[in-house]
């Protein structure tokens, strides 16, 4: 692996622990800075209202970006769609700190996903499994997140992935050498990478939890369940209150394992976004790429 | 007896350290609210990598600033990399915050840049030789009180520096297998 591959996962490790916000306006971009966020997505419309409002959602506008960038000192990062690699190539452009190849654009590409290693910037890829997340590794994504369903407020696709990838890591662990030929063809990865999952006990990357976490309590949750920290969408800035919730999910994320501080963070929030279950969700954005 | 040394596990890169300490026989704790500082006894402090907003304000609201920055006056040793040097400067630059501020340092953030700044380097380090340097959105130092002892320079920045108890890198040593840096701040414990 070239000397590129290796900072850019280093520079996952240092977001460990931490909270990725999505930010709209230079405004809020501040707001979550200042509410302790680890870096922030910059995009033109958060998770709940690209649902609302539908159509094709593409990446931002780089003036927006650069003016985020310009706004704050933690790092900034932005999302493309899937296979659209000339949106990836813009972003390297104007020196973007980490690119997220986002089920929650419309794909540009039902097949393929980007080369992510013919880039010298990082990538995140969302995963609902261990299969995808070591095929996004292969292609060269430096850190994985769950694929949980933005813009609902509802976390339990994000706790089904987290779960699933967890217990398909233990099942790995538990194979004989001579049975993990077969159990990397059955996950669809290289026999190199299922070998390094069955050695490690982990993912070569960090993982993050991503999708419907709305309340300190969820980021909690998904920390307890082995991510390494956490994305928050729609659940700031679509609550009634979004400094406060910032940064109660902020101090959450570092006391996950502190029921006290943790019921101490969870009073008096405002009111939490509304959200959708999801059985009343008609699209389902997880089911894009594989 | 066996070391004991505290990390700061608020945010970022705490657990590589701990591997990097357990390798070297030193036992590590980590350190998330005021009472993991005054129910342990501590030989010494990592100040971790991640981000110096983050920890700089929890610090703050978890109640570990006071206790921690009176420890280190008092003359607990005290490792800062990266994130953890700019907590340690008594001076920022291009931030108009100060942390800890026990350090005779002037430091400046990001100064290589964003991520496609971030580097690998072998330099130069005092009493150890050379060894390998991570630099992920990294600071540097840019200038130091005549008290403070330059340990590590790259392209004539200051990347590591020592003042009394207080030692920091701008560079990552717990992102290497190579132990020495770890090494050379337990000498000072």
């Amino acid at each position: 692996m070239s000397n590129r591959y290796e900072l850019n996962k280093n520079l996952a490790q240092m977001l460990k622990g931490g909270v990725i916000m999505d930010v709209t306006t230079a405004e809020q971009a501040k707001i979550a800075e200042n509410a302790g966020a680890c870096a922030v997505m910059a995009l033109e419309r958060i998770p709940a209202d690209i649902r609302t409002a539908g159509g094709v959602s593409r990446m931002s506008d780089p003036k927006m970006i650069r003016s985020i960038q310009q706004a704050v000192s933690i790092p900034v990062m932005a999302k493309v769609r899937i296979g659209h690699f000339v949106e990836a190539q813009i972003l390297q452009a104007i020196e973007i700190d980490y690119i997220d190849e986002s089920e929650m654009l419309s794909p540009a590409d039902d097949t393929f996903h980007i080369d992510k290693s013919k880039f010298d910037v990082p990538f995140v890829c969302g995963a609902k499994d261990l299969g995808e997340a070591l095929r996004r590794i292969s292609e060269g994504a430096s850190m994985i997140r769950t694929k949980g369903e933005p813009g609902t407020g509802d976390i339990i696709q994000a706790v089904r992935h987290m779960r699933l990838i967890n217990q398909q890591i233990r099942h790995l662990q538990s194979l004989r050498d001579d049975e993990l030929f077969e159990a990397a063809k059955e996950l669809q990865v290289t026999y190199e990478l299922a070998k390094y999952v069955q050695a490690q006990g982990k993912l070569p990357v960090v993982n993050f939890a991503a999708g419907g976490i709305a309340t300190p309590a969820d980021a909690a949750l998904m920390m307890q369940l082995g991510a390494e920290g956490v994305f928050v969408g729609s659940g700031i800035f679509k609550s009634g209150n979004p400094d406060k919730r910032a940064q109660a999910i902020v101090k959450a994320v570092s006391n996950y394992n502190n029921p006290q501080i943790l019921a101490e963070l969870s009073e008096d929030l405002g009111e939490a976004m509304i959200g959708i279950n999801e059985q009343e969700i008609e699209l389902l954005m997880a089911q894009r790429g594989n | 007896m066996k070391k004991t040394i505290g990390v700061l596990a608020v945010q970022g890169a705490f657990a590589e350290h701990a591997v990097s300490l357990k390798k070297l026989n030193v036992n590590s704790i980590e350190i998330r609210q005021k009472s993991d500082l005054t129910n342990n006894h501590i030989d010494g402090i990592i100040l971790p990598g991640g981000e110096s907003t983050v920890m700089g304000k929890l610090l703050h609201e978890l109640k570990l600033f006071d206790f921690l920055r009176d420890s280190i006056v008092k003359g607990l040793p005290v490792l800062g990399t990266c994130a953890g040097l700019i907590l340690l400067a008594k001076t920022i630059v291009n931030d108009q915050n100060v942390y800890l501020g026990t350090m005779d340092i002037v430091a400046k953030r990001n100064a290589y840049g964003r991520q496609l700044g971030s580097f690998q380097a072998d330099g130069e380090f005092a009493d150890i030789g050379e060894v390998p340097m991570t630099f992920i959105r990294a600071p540097y130092i840019e200038s130091a009180s005549k008290n403070v002892k330059v340990l590590a320079q790259i392209d004539n920045h200051i990347v590591a520096a020592k003042q009394d108890n207080m030692m920091v890198t701008s560079f990552h040593p717990e992102l290497s297998s190579d132990l020495s840096v770890h090494r050379f701040f337990l000498d000072l414990v």
